[in-house]
Protein backbone atom coordinates (compact mmCIF):
# COMPACT_ATOMS: atom_id res chain seq x y z
CA UNK A 1 0.00 0.00 0.00
CA UNK A 2 1.44 3.55 -0.88
CA UNK A 3 1.38 6.42 1.67
CA UNK A 4 -1.14 8.30 0.32
CA UNK A 5 -3.60 5.44 0.27
CA UNK A 6 -3.31 5.14 3.93
CA UNK A 7 -5.45 6.18 7.16
CA UNK A 8 -4.16 8.62 9.82
CA UNK A 9 -3.59 5.77 12.40
CA UNK A 10 -2.12 4.17 9.84
CA UNK A 11 1.03 6.83 8.56
CA UNK A 12 0.97 7.64 13.06
CA UNK A 13 2.58 4.30 13.43
CA UNK A 14 4.97 4.61 11.04
CA UNK A 15 5.87 7.75 12.18
CA UNK A 16 5.93 6.60 15.70
CA UNK A 17 8.09 3.51 15.19
CA UNK A 18 10.48 5.63 13.26
CA UNK A 19 9.88 3.95 10.10
CA UNK A 20 9.52 7.43 8.51
CA UNK A 21 10.44 10.69 9.00
CA UNK A 22 7.68 13.33 8.91
CA UNK A 23 9.91 15.21 6.06
CA UNK A 24 9.82 11.69 3.97
CA UNK A 25 6.04 11.44 4.55
CA UNK A 26 5.68 15.17 3.78
CA UNK A 27 7.84 14.55 0.50
CA UNK A 28 5.60 11.81 -0.41
CA UNK A 29 2.45 13.41 -0.04
CA UNK A 30 3.88 16.76 -2.06
CA UNK A 31 4.94 14.29 -4.82
CA UNK A 32 1.60 12.53 -5.07
CA UNK A 33 0.28 16.10 -5.34
CA UNK A 34 2.51 16.79 -7.96
CA UNK A 35 1.06 13.51 -9.74
CA UNK A 36 -2.68 14.44 -9.64
CA UNK A 37 -3.61 18.00 -8.81
CA UNK A 38 -3.79 18.38 -12.47
CA UNK A 39 -6.57 16.03 -12.57
CA UNK A 40 -8.29 17.02 -9.74
CA UNK A 41 -7.85 20.49 -9.13
CA UNK A 42 -8.72 20.82 -5.22
CA UNK A 43 -5.79 22.84 -4.09
CA UNK A 44 -6.26 26.71 -4.03
CA UNK A 45 -2.66 27.30 -2.32
CA UNK A 46 -0.29 24.75 -1.74
CA UNK A 47 2.41 25.71 1.10
CA UNK A 48 5.42 23.66 0.06
CA UNK A 49 8.02 25.22 1.47
CA UNK A 50 6.25 25.61 5.02
CA UNK A 51 5.19 21.75 4.85
CA UNK A 52 8.73 21.01 4.51
CA UNK A 53 9.86 23.53 7.24
CA UNK A 54 7.28 22.28 9.32
CA UNK A 55 7.69 18.47 9.18
CA UNK A 56 11.54 18.88 9.52
CA UNK A 57 11.06 20.80 13.03
CA UNK A 58 8.89 17.98 13.92
CA UNK A 59 11.50 15.32 13.07
CA UNK A 60 13.94 17.60 15.19
CA UNK A 61 11.74 17.75 17.79
CA UNK A 62 8.67 15.00 17.60
CA UNK A 63 5.99 15.36 19.99
CA UNK A 64 3.63 12.40 20.40
CA UNK A 65 0.23 13.54 19.31
CA UNK A 66 -2.12 11.17 17.57
CA UNK A 67 -2.09 14.12 14.50
CA UNK A 68 1.93 15.17 14.76
CA UNK A 69 3.81 14.60 11.62
CA UNK A 70 0.53 13.62 9.40
CA UNK A 71 -0.31 15.95 6.39
CA UNK A 72 -3.57 17.55 6.21
CA UNK A 73 -5.09 20.08 4.26
CA UNK A 74 -7.51 23.04 5.16
CA UNK A 75 -10.79 24.11 3.65
CA UNK A 76 -9.49 28.14 2.40
CA UNK A 77 -12.32 29.85 4.73
CA UNK A 78 -10.52 28.62 7.36
CA UNK A 79 -7.91 31.33 8.46
CA UNK A 80 -4.28 30.49 8.56
CA UNK A 81 -1.76 32.97 9.63
CA UNK A 82 0.89 34.25 6.93
CA UNK A 83 -0.83 32.17 4.20
CA UNK A 84 -3.38 33.77 1.98
CA UNK A 85 -7.00 32.62 2.76
CA UNK A 86 -9.10 33.60 -0.44
CA UNK A 87 -13.04 31.92 0.21
CA UNK A 88 -12.69 30.90 -3.37
CA UNK A 89 -13.22 34.48 -4.00
CA UNK A 90 -11.70 37.93 -5.89
CA UNK A 91 -12.87 39.68 -2.70
CA UNK A 92 -10.48 37.95 -0.60
CA UNK A 93 -7.78 37.09 -3.22
CA UNK A 94 -4.54 38.51 -1.49
CA UNK A 95 -6.26 38.28 1.71
CA UNK A 96 -3.37 37.08 4.17
CA UNK A 97 -5.04 36.32 7.74
CA UNK A 98 -2.91 37.92 10.80
CA UNK A 99 -4.21 35.15 13.15
CA UNK A 100 -4.86 31.64 12.87
CA UNK A 101 -8.67 29.95 12.97
CA UNK A 102 -9.24 28.18 16.09
CA UNK A 103 -8.90 24.79 14.71
CA UNK A 104 -5.97 25.96 12.17
CA UNK A 105 -3.97 26.90 16.17
CA UNK A 106 -5.31 23.22 17.09
CA UNK A 107 -3.75 21.11 14.20
CA UNK A 108 -0.57 23.26 14.61
CA UNK A 109 -0.71 22.42 18.30
CA UNK A 110 -0.73 19.01 17.66
CA UNK A 111 2.97 19.62 15.01
CA UNK A 112 0.28 18.60 12.25
CA UNK A 113 1.96 19.38 8.53
CA UNK A 114 -0.14 21.36 6.57
CA UNK A 115 0.03 21.06 2.88
CA UNK A 116 -2.31 24.12 1.63
CA UNK A 117 -5.47 25.29 1.42
CA UNK A 118 -8.50 23.58 -0.31
CA UNK A 119 -10.76 24.96 -2.84
CA UNK A 120 -14.68 25.94 -2.21
CA UNK A 121 -17.53 27.55 -3.39
CA UNK A 122 -17.17 31.28 -3.41
CA UNK A 123 -17.84 31.99 0.65
CA UNK A 124 -19.28 28.36 0.71
CA UNK A 125 -22.11 29.07 -1.07
CA UNK A 126 -22.97 26.44 -3.52
CA UNK A 127 -22.80 22.49 -3.51
CA UNK A 128 -20.42 22.07 -6.64
CA UNK A 129 -17.56 24.24 -6.38
CA UNK A 130 -18.63 25.88 -9.65
CA UNK A 131 -18.76 29.31 -7.83
CA UNK A 132 -15.42 29.24 -6.92
CA UNK A 133 -13.83 32.27 -8.67
CA UNK A 134 -10.94 29.94 -9.63
CA UNK A 135 -11.56 26.95 -11.01
CA UNK A 136 -14.44 23.63 -10.46
CA UNK A 137 -12.69 20.84 -8.77
CA UNK A 138 -13.18 17.31 -10.22
CA UNK A 139 -14.15 13.99 -8.49
CA UNK A 140 -11.35 11.87 -8.37
CA UNK A 141 -13.19 8.46 -9.01
CA UNK A 142 -14.99 10.36 -12.06
CA UNK A 143 -13.27 13.35 -13.68
CA UNK A 144 -15.87 14.16 -15.92
CA UNK A 145 -18.04 14.94 -12.38
CA UNK A 146 -17.97 17.31 -9.72
CA UNK A 147 -16.80 16.65 -5.88
CA UNK A 148 -19.35 18.58 -5.00
CA UNK A 149 -19.68 21.32 -2.42
CA UNK A 150 -19.12 23.51 -0.99
CA UNK A 151 -16.15 21.63 0.61
CA UNK A 152 -15.24 19.87 -2.52
CA UNK A 153 -11.73 20.63 -2.64
CA UNK A 154 -11.63 19.40 0.82
CA UNK A 155 -13.36 15.97 0.08
CA UNK A 156 -11.32 15.64 -3.13
CA UNK A 157 -7.98 16.09 -1.63
CA UNK A 158 -8.32 12.92 0.69
CA UNK A 159 -10.31 10.90 -1.88
CA UNK A 160 -6.52 11.83 -4.44
CA UNK A 161 -4.25 10.58 -1.10
CA UNK A 162 -2.94 14.62 -1.64
CA UNK A 163 -3.81 14.72 2.01
CA UNK A 164 -4.32 12.45 4.74
CA UNK A 165 -7.65 14.36 5.97
CA UNK A 166 -9.14 17.61 5.80
CA UNK A 167 -11.47 20.39 7.79
CA UNK A 168 -14.53 21.51 6.06
CA UNK A 169 -17.05 23.89 6.88
CA UNK A 170 -21.01 22.59 6.54
CA UNK A 171 -23.75 25.36 6.16
CA UNK A 172 -26.38 22.85 4.72
CA UNK A 173 -24.53 19.90 3.69
CA UNK A 174 -21.12 21.15 2.66
CA UNK A 175 -18.89 18.50 4.49
CA UNK A 176 -21.41 15.58 4.28
CA UNK A 177 -22.48 15.92 0.38
CA UNK A 178 -19.02 16.08 -0.78
CA UNK A 179 -18.16 13.30 1.49
CA UNK A 180 -20.60 11.45 -0.03
CA UNK A 181 -19.19 12.17 -3.22
CA UNK A 182 -16.22 10.81 -3.45
CA UNK A 183 -16.71 7.95 -1.02
CA UNK A 184 -15.27 9.52 2.49
CA UNK A 185 -16.90 10.34 5.90
CA UNK A 186 -17.79 13.67 6.99
CA UNK A 187 -18.66 14.78 10.02
CA UNK A 188 -20.63 18.10 10.70
CA UNK A 189 -20.60 18.41 15.00
CA UNK A 190 -23.55 19.63 16.65
CA UNK A 191 -23.45 23.78 16.69
CA UNK A 192 -21.46 24.86 19.10
CA UNK A 193 -18.98 21.75 19.76
CA UNK A 194 -15.93 23.25 17.76
CA UNK A 195 -14.91 26.86 17.62
CA UNK A 196 -15.77 28.75 14.49
CA UNK A 197 -12.95 31.68 15.35
CA UNK A 198 -11.10 32.97 12.31
CA UNK A 199 -13.77 30.50 10.16
CA UNK A 200 -15.31 33.19 7.57
CA UNK A 201 -18.72 33.61 8.45
CA UNK A 202 -20.92 32.23 5.62
CA UNK A 203 -24.68 31.66 8.15
CA UNK A 204 -23.47 32.47 11.49
CA UNK A 205 -26.84 30.40 12.72
CA UNK A 206 -25.93 27.43 10.57
CA UNK A 207 -22.04 27.08 10.06
CA UNK A 208 -20.21 24.35 11.26
CA UNK A 209 -16.28 23.74 10.89
CA UNK A 210 -15.94 19.50 10.78
CA UNK A 211 -13.83 17.10 9.84
CA UNK A 212 -13.04 14.93 6.01
CA UNK A 213 -11.51 11.39 6.60
CA UNK A 214 -10.49 7.89 4.82
CA UNK A 215 -12.61 6.16 7.67
CA UNK A 216 -14.49 6.57 10.46
CA UNK A 217 -11.46 5.96 13.33
CA UNK A 218 -9.61 9.01 11.77
CA UNK A 219 -12.78 11.20 11.86
CA UNK A 220 -12.76 10.81 15.68
CA UNK A 221 -8.95 11.46 15.99
CA UNK A 222 -9.18 14.79 14.49
CA UNK A 223 -12.98 15.70 16.43
CA UNK A 224 -10.82 15.15 19.58
CA UNK A 225 -8.27 17.93 18.06
CA UNK A 226 -10.60 20.25 17.35
CA UNK A 227 -13.72 20.12 19.87
CA UNK A 228 -13.89 22.04 22.59
CA UNK A 229 -14.74 25.13 24.26
CA UNK A 230 -13.39 28.48 22.88
CA UNK A 231 -13.92 31.71 24.95
CA UNK A 232 -13.08 33.82 20.92
CA UNK A 233 -16.05 32.17 20.20
CA UNK A 234 -19.59 33.87 21.52
CA UNK A 235 -21.36 30.83 20.21
CA UNK A 236 -18.92 27.77 21.72
CA UNK A 237 -20.47 25.94 24.32
CA UNK A 238 -18.69 24.73 27.20
CA UNK A 239 -19.25 21.19 27.69
CA UNK A 240 -16.67 18.32 28.56
CA UNK A 241 -15.41 17.25 25.96
CA UNK A 242 -15.32 13.61 26.00
CA UNK A 243 -12.10 11.07 24.24
CA UNK A 244 -14.33 10.19 20.86
CA UNK A 245 -11.99 7.24 20.22
CA UNK A 246 -12.20 6.36 23.70
CA UNK A 247 -14.60 2.99 23.81
CA UNK A 248 -15.09 2.89 20.34
CA UNK A 249 -16.40 -1.00 19.89
CA UNK A 250 -18.54 -0.75 16.98
CA UNK A 251 -21.24 -2.53 19.52
CA UNK A 252 -24.56 -1.52 18.43
CA UNK A 253 -26.47 -3.83 20.51
CA UNK A 254 -29.78 -2.23 21.54
CA UNK A 255 -29.02 0.68 19.58
CA UNK A 256 -32.36 2.47 18.64
CA UNK A 257 -32.65 3.65 15.28
CA UNK A 258 -35.22 5.92 12.96
CA UNK A 259 -35.59 5.85 9.31
CA UNK A 260 -37.38 8.49 8.68
CA UNK A 261 -40.19 7.78 5.29
CA UNK A 262 -39.65 11.27 3.96
CA UNK A 263 -35.78 11.01 3.46
CA UNK A 264 -36.60 7.43 1.53
CA UNK A 265 -38.98 9.12 -0.85
CA UNK A 266 -38.81 12.54 -2.80
CA UNK A 267 -36.29 12.38 -5.70
CA UNK A 268 -33.63 10.41 -4.28
CA UNK A 269 -32.37 7.82 -6.32
CA UNK A 270 -33.58 4.19 -5.95
CA UNK A 271 -30.23 2.87 -6.16
CA UNK A 272 -29.46 4.95 -2.76
CA UNK A 273 -32.51 4.17 -1.15
CA UNK A 274 -32.09 0.57 -1.62
CA UNK A 275 -28.58 0.88 -0.44
CA UNK A 276 -29.68 2.37 3.00
CA UNK A 277 -32.19 0.40 3.31
CA UNK A 278 -29.73 -2.90 2.92
CA UNK A 279 -27.61 -0.97 5.82
CA UNK A 280 -30.26 -0.62 7.75
CA UNK A 281 -31.38 -4.20 7.71
CA UNK A 282 -27.53 -5.01 8.57
CA UNK A 283 -28.09 -2.68 11.54
CA UNK A 284 -31.16 -4.80 12.58
CA UNK A 285 -28.40 -8.07 11.92
CA UNK A 286 -25.91 -6.54 14.39
CA UNK A 287 -28.45 -5.89 17.41
CA UNK A 288 -30.09 -2.43 16.73
CA UNK A 289 -33.87 -2.17 16.93
CA UNK A 290 -34.58 -0.19 13.45
CA UNK A 291 -38.20 1.50 13.09
CA UNK A 292 -39.76 3.80 10.68
CA UNK A 293 -40.61 7.16 11.80
CA UNK A 294 -41.59 10.24 10.10
CA UNK A 295 -40.49 13.40 10.14
CA UNK A 296 -43.48 15.59 8.62
CA UNK A 297 -41.53 19.56 8.42
CA UNK A 298 -38.53 18.55 6.80
CA UNK A 299 -40.10 19.23 3.79
CA UNK A 300 -40.26 22.75 4.79
CA UNK A 301 -36.11 23.04 5.70
CA UNK A 302 -34.93 23.51 2.15
CA UNK A 303 -37.55 27.09 1.58
CA UNK A 304 -36.70 27.93 5.44
CA UNK A 305 -32.91 27.90 4.08
CA UNK A 306 -33.20 29.78 1.68
CA UNK A 307 -34.58 32.84 3.24
CA UNK A 308 -32.10 32.50 6.50
CA UNK A 309 -29.55 31.60 4.71
CA UNK A 310 -29.87 34.56 2.44
CA UNK A 311 -30.72 36.61 5.23
CA UNK A 312 -27.79 35.97 7.43
CA UNK A 313 -25.20 35.95 4.48
CA UNK A 314 -26.12 39.48 2.97
CA UNK A 315 -25.65 40.82 6.84
CA UNK A 316 -22.35 38.88 7.09
CA UNK A 317 -21.06 40.22 3.75
CA UNK A 318 -21.60 43.74 4.73
CA UNK A 319 -18.29 43.66 6.11
CA UNK A 320 -16.54 43.95 2.52
CA UNK A 321 -16.85 47.21 1.68
CA UNK A 322 -12.86 47.75 0.34
CA UNK A 323 -11.23 49.41 3.23
CA UNK A 324 -9.90 47.31 5.68
CA UNK A 325 -9.12 44.67 3.55
CA UNK A 326 -10.64 42.90 0.75
CA UNK A 327 -10.59 44.18 -3.43
CA UNK A 328 -10.87 47.49 -3.63
CA UNK A 329 -12.30 49.89 -6.24
CA UNK A 330 -9.53 52.45 -6.76
CA UNK A 331 -11.05 54.23 -8.61
CA UNK A 332 -13.66 55.40 -6.83
CA UNK A 333 -13.56 59.47 -5.79
CA UNK A 334 -16.70 58.98 -3.20
CA UNK A 335 -17.72 56.29 -0.16
CA UNK A 336 -20.93 54.96 -1.87
CA UNK A 337 -19.11 53.98 -4.90
CA UNK A 338 -15.82 52.57 -3.38
CA UNK A 339 -18.23 50.15 -1.63
CA UNK A 340 -20.90 49.28 -4.75
CA UNK A 341 -18.09 49.46 -6.96
CA UNK A 342 -15.67 47.13 -4.92
CA UNK A 343 -18.54 44.71 -3.99
CA UNK A 344 -19.27 44.52 -7.88
CA UNK A 345 -15.43 43.51 -8.50
CA UNK A 346 -15.01 40.82 -5.78
CA UNK A 347 -18.04 39.32 -5.61
CA UNK A 348 -19.18 36.14 -8.34
CA UNK A 349 -22.56 35.88 -9.80
CA UNK A 350 -23.80 33.56 -6.78
CA UNK A 351 -22.73 35.46 -3.96
CA UNK A 352 -24.40 38.42 -5.29
CA UNK A 353 -27.89 36.84 -5.99
CA UNK A 354 -27.78 35.75 -2.20
CA UNK A 355 -27.15 39.15 -0.84
CA UNK A 356 -30.08 40.54 -3.01
CA UNK A 357 -32.31 38.46 -1.89
CA UNK A 358 -30.81 38.92 1.89
CA UNK A 359 -31.68 42.20 1.99
CA UNK A 360 -35.19 41.94 0.42
CA UNK A 361 -36.58 39.29 2.78
CA UNK A 362 -35.05 41.64 5.43
CA UNK A 363 -36.53 44.74 4.17
CA UNK A 364 -39.16 45.89 6.07
CA UNK A 365 -41.98 45.06 3.60
CA UNK A 366 -40.83 41.62 3.50
CA UNK A 367 -39.45 40.53 6.71
CA UNK A 368 -42.69 38.63 8.56
CA UNK A 369 -43.58 37.34 5.22
CA UNK A 370 -40.25 35.71 4.68
CA UNK A 371 -37.89 36.03 7.48
CA UNK A 372 -40.23 35.46 10.14
CA UNK A 373 -42.38 32.91 8.66
CA UNK A 374 -38.60 30.87 7.69
CA UNK A 375 -37.68 31.07 11.65
CA UNK A 376 -41.01 29.54 12.60
CA UNK A 377 -41.23 26.98 10.37
CA UNK A 378 -37.03 26.17 11.17
CA UNK A 379 -38.87 25.76 15.19
CA UNK A 380 -41.23 23.37 13.65
CA UNK A 381 -38.04 21.07 12.04
CA UNK A 382 -36.44 21.22 14.69
CA UNK A 383 -38.94 19.93 17.26
CA UNK A 384 -40.14 17.25 14.59
CA UNK A 385 -36.60 15.78 15.57
CA UNK A 386 -36.65 16.55 19.16
CA UNK A 387 -40.02 14.14 18.81
CA UNK A 388 -37.93 11.47 17.16
CA UNK A 389 -35.09 11.51 19.90
CA UNK A 390 -37.61 11.01 22.89
CA UNK A 391 -37.66 7.22 21.78
CA UNK A 392 -34.44 7.10 19.43
CA UNK A 393 -30.88 7.21 19.62
CA UNK A 394 -29.86 8.46 16.16
CA UNK A 395 -31.62 8.62 12.28
CA UNK A 396 -30.13 7.23 9.73
CA UNK A 397 -31.08 8.58 6.36
CA UNK A 398 -29.51 8.80 2.57
CA UNK A 399 -27.28 11.90 2.92
CA UNK A 400 -28.03 13.09 -0.90
CA UNK A 401 -30.37 12.30 -3.53
CA UNK A 402 -27.79 11.35 -5.78
CA UNK A 403 -24.11 10.30 -6.81
CA UNK A 404 -21.45 12.57 -8.41
CA UNK A 405 -23.34 15.23 -10.86
CA UNK A 406 -21.25 16.50 -14.27
CA UNK A 407 -20.22 20.15 -14.93
CA UNK A 408 -22.96 22.40 -15.73
CA UNK A 409 -25.73 19.93 -15.31
CA UNK A 410 -27.96 22.73 -13.39
CA UNK A 411 -26.73 25.00 -15.32
CA UNK A 412 -29.73 26.30 -16.40
CA UNK A 413 -31.99 24.88 -13.45
CA UNK A 414 -30.75 26.61 -10.07
CA UNK A 415 -33.33 25.24 -7.95
CA UNK A 416 -32.63 21.79 -8.78
CA UNK A 417 -28.95 22.75 -7.90
CA UNK A 418 -30.17 23.41 -4.60
CA UNK A 419 -32.35 20.13 -3.83
CA UNK A 420 -28.89 18.76 -3.81
CA UNK A 421 -29.24 19.73 0.31
CA UNK A 422 -32.94 18.24 0.67
CA UNK A 423 -31.37 16.04 3.09
CA UNK A 424 -28.73 17.48 4.55
CA UNK A 425 -30.16 20.87 5.46
CA UNK A 426 -32.92 20.00 8.12
CA UNK A 427 -29.68 19.01 10.39
CA UNK A 428 -27.79 21.97 9.97
CA UNK A 429 -31.83 23.74 10.68
CA UNK A 430 -31.89 21.99 13.62
CA UNK A 431 -28.34 21.91 15.14
CA UNK A 432 -27.63 18.36 15.33
CA UNK A 433 -24.78 16.34 14.59
CA UNK A 434 -24.58 14.83 10.92
CA UNK A 435 -22.45 12.46 9.56
CA UNK A 436 -21.94 10.76 6.10
CA UNK A 437 -20.11 7.12 5.35
CA UNK A 438 -19.57 5.11 2.38
CA UNK A 439 -22.56 3.03 2.03
CA UNK A 440 -21.50 1.40 -1.14
CA UNK A 441 -21.49 2.02 -5.10
CA UNK A 442 -23.44 2.92 -7.47
CA UNK A 443 -22.32 2.41 -11.07
CA UNK A 444 -18.75 3.09 -9.61
CA UNK A 445 -19.53 6.57 -7.65
CA UNK A 446 -19.95 6.20 -4.42
CA UNK A 447 -22.85 6.86 -2.53
CA UNK A 448 -23.25 8.10 1.59
CA UNK A 449 -25.66 7.66 4.27
CA UNK A 450 -26.46 9.83 6.58
CA UNK A 451 -26.44 9.47 10.14
CA UNK A 452 -27.92 12.17 12.37
CA UNK A 453 -27.65 12.29 16.48
CA UNK A 454 -28.94 14.26 19.11
CA UNK A 455 -26.60 16.97 20.59
CA UNK A 456 -23.54 16.43 21.25
CA UNK A 457 -23.67 12.67 20.90
CA UNK A 458 -20.98 12.66 17.94
CA UNK A 459 -19.96 9.68 20.00
CA UNK A 460 -22.71 7.28 19.67
CA UNK A 461 -22.72 8.63 15.80
CA UNK A 462 -19.11 7.33 15.28
CA UNK A 463 -19.72 3.71 17.01
CA UNK A 464 -22.65 3.18 14.65
CA UNK A 465 -20.79 4.20 11.62
CA UNK A 466 -17.74 2.04 12.95
CA UNK A 467 -20.22 -0.81 13.14
CA UNK A 468 -21.18 -0.65 9.62
CA UNK A 469 -17.69 0.32 8.32
CA UNK A 470 -16.49 -3.24 10.07
CA UNK A 471 -19.09 -4.67 8.41
CA UNK A 472 -17.89 -3.74 4.62
CA UNK A 473 -14.92 -2.62 2.75
CA UNK A 474 -15.92 0.65 0.81
CA UNK A 475 -13.59 2.50 2.90
CA UNK A 476 -10.59 0.81 1.56
CA UNK A 477 -11.42 1.70 -1.97
CA UNK A 478 -9.68 4.21 -3.43
CA UNK A 479 -10.35 5.92 -6.64
CA UNK A 480 -7.55 5.47 -10.05
CA UNK A 481 -5.93 8.13 -10.77
CA UNK A 482 -2.61 6.63 -11.60
CA UNK A 483 0.46 5.71 -10.10
CA UNK A 484 1.42 2.80 -7.84
CA UNK A 485 -0.76 0.77 -6.03
CA UNK B 1 -44.77 36.94 -7.81
CA UNK B 2 -42.17 38.51 -10.05
CA UNK B 3 -39.50 40.90 -9.31
CA UNK B 4 -39.70 43.89 -11.49
CA UNK B 5 -35.80 45.48 -12.43
CA UNK B 6 -36.81 48.52 -10.29
CA UNK B 7 -36.72 46.89 -7.67
CA UNK B 8 -33.79 44.63 -7.94
CA UNK B 9 -32.20 47.93 -8.78
CA UNK B 10 -33.41 49.13 -4.81
CA UNK B 11 -32.01 45.81 -3.43
CA UNK B 12 -29.17 46.73 -4.88
CA UNK B 13 -28.44 50.27 -3.91
CA UNK B 14 -29.69 48.64 -0.28
CA UNK B 15 -26.96 46.21 -0.64
CA UNK B 16 -24.14 48.59 -1.58
CA UNK B 17 -23.91 46.73 -4.96
CA UNK B 18 -23.46 48.05 -8.51
CA UNK B 19 -24.83 45.78 -11.22
CA UNK B 20 -24.61 45.29 -14.94
CA UNK B 21 -28.02 45.24 -17.15
CA UNK B 22 -27.95 41.84 -17.32
CA UNK B 23 -27.37 40.98 -14.13
CA UNK B 24 -30.34 43.06 -12.94
CA UNK B 25 -31.96 40.50 -15.48
CA UNK B 26 -31.25 38.10 -14.49
CA UNK B 27 -30.97 38.43 -10.56
CA UNK B 28 -34.59 39.43 -10.96
CA UNK B 29 -35.55 35.68 -12.67
CA UNK B 30 -34.08 33.95 -10.21
CA UNK B 31 -34.84 36.13 -7.04
CA UNK B 32 -38.30 35.07 -8.55
CA UNK B 33 -38.29 31.97 -8.99
CA UNK B 34 -36.45 30.86 -5.52
CA UNK B 35 -39.43 33.31 -3.92
CA UNK B 36 -41.75 31.44 -5.39
CA UNK B 37 -40.62 27.64 -4.20
CA UNK B 38 -40.27 29.72 -0.55
CA UNK B 39 -43.83 30.32 -0.80
CA UNK B 40 -44.22 26.80 0.04
CA UNK B 41 -43.81 28.44 3.67
CA UNK B 42 -47.33 29.56 3.53
CA UNK B 43 -48.45 26.42 3.45
CA UNK B 44 -47.80 25.97 6.89
CA UNK B 45 -49.83 27.13 9.90
CA UNK B 46 -47.24 29.19 12.18
CA UNK B 47 -49.91 30.93 13.98
CA UNK B 48 -48.60 30.12 17.78
CA UNK B 49 -45.28 28.95 16.93
CA UNK B 50 -42.15 30.94 18.50
CA UNK B 51 -39.59 31.74 15.95
CA UNK B 52 -36.28 29.86 16.32
CA UNK B 53 -33.68 33.04 15.98
CA UNK B 54 -31.14 30.68 17.06
CA UNK B 55 -30.35 27.14 17.79
CA UNK B 56 -28.35 27.59 21.42
CA UNK B 57 -30.35 29.39 24.57
CA UNK B 58 -29.75 32.82 23.36
CA UNK B 59 -27.70 34.23 26.58
CA UNK B 60 -24.79 36.52 27.14
CA UNK B 61 -21.70 36.17 26.81
CA UNK B 62 -19.61 38.11 29.07
CA UNK B 63 -15.11 38.11 30.05
CA UNK B 64 -13.60 39.24 32.38
CA UNK B 65 -12.19 42.85 31.44
CA UNK B 66 -8.77 42.02 31.10
CA UNK B 67 -5.79 43.62 28.97
CA UNK B 68 -4.69 40.91 26.79
CA UNK B 69 -2.16 41.86 23.59
CA UNK B 70 -4.27 42.43 20.44
CA UNK B 71 -2.74 42.00 16.51
CA UNK B 72 -0.07 44.60 15.91
CA UNK B 73 -1.33 46.91 13.85
CA UNK B 74 0.71 46.68 11.20
CA UNK B 75 -0.29 43.05 9.93
CA UNK B 76 -3.96 44.48 10.05
CA UNK B 77 -3.13 47.48 7.73
CA UNK B 78 -1.17 45.23 5.31
CA UNK B 79 -4.22 43.70 4.25
CA UNK B 80 -5.57 47.33 3.50
CA UNK B 81 -4.96 48.63 -0.39
CA UNK B 82 -4.76 51.77 0.69
CA UNK B 83 -3.34 52.83 3.92
CA UNK B 84 -1.56 55.60 5.39
CA UNK B 85 0.43 56.83 8.76
CA UNK B 86 -1.22 53.94 10.26
CA UNK B 87 -5.16 54.31 9.56
CA UNK B 88 -7.30 53.11 6.43
CA UNK B 89 -7.70 55.63 4.48
CA UNK B 90 -11.02 56.36 2.42
CA UNK B 91 -11.99 59.11 -0.03
CA UNK B 92 -13.11 62.47 1.66
CA UNK B 93 -16.64 62.30 3.51
CA UNK B 94 -17.45 65.59 4.34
Amino acid sequence: MQLYDMTISELSVLIKERKISAQELTRAYLQRIDEVEEQVGAFITRTDELAIQQAGEFDHNPVNKPLAGIPYGLKDNICTRGVRTTCASKMLGDFVPAYNARVAACLQDQQGILLGKLNLDEFAMGCSTETSAFKPTSNPWDLQRLAGGSSGGSAAAVAAGEVAYSLGTDTGGSIRQPAAYCGLVGLKPTYGLVSRFGAIANTSSLDQVGVITRDVWDCALVLNAIAGYDPQDGTSVKIDVPDYTADLSGDIKGLRIAYPREYFQNNTDTAIVEQVKRALHEYEQLGAIVEEVSLPYSEYALPAYYIISRAEASTNLARYDGVQFGLRDVKADNVADLYADSRAAGFGAEVKLRILLGSYVLSADYYETYYLKAMKARRLIHDDFTRVFENHDIIITPTTPTTAFQRDEFRSDLLNLYRNDILTVPVNMAGLPGMSVPCGFIDGLPAGMQLIGKPFKEKMLLNAALAFEQAHDYYKARPNLGGDR
Amino acid sequence: MALTIKKVEHLAILSRLTLTDEEKESFARQMSDILEYADKLNQLDTENIEPMVYILPALNVFREDEVIPSTPREELLANASVAEDGYFKVPKIL
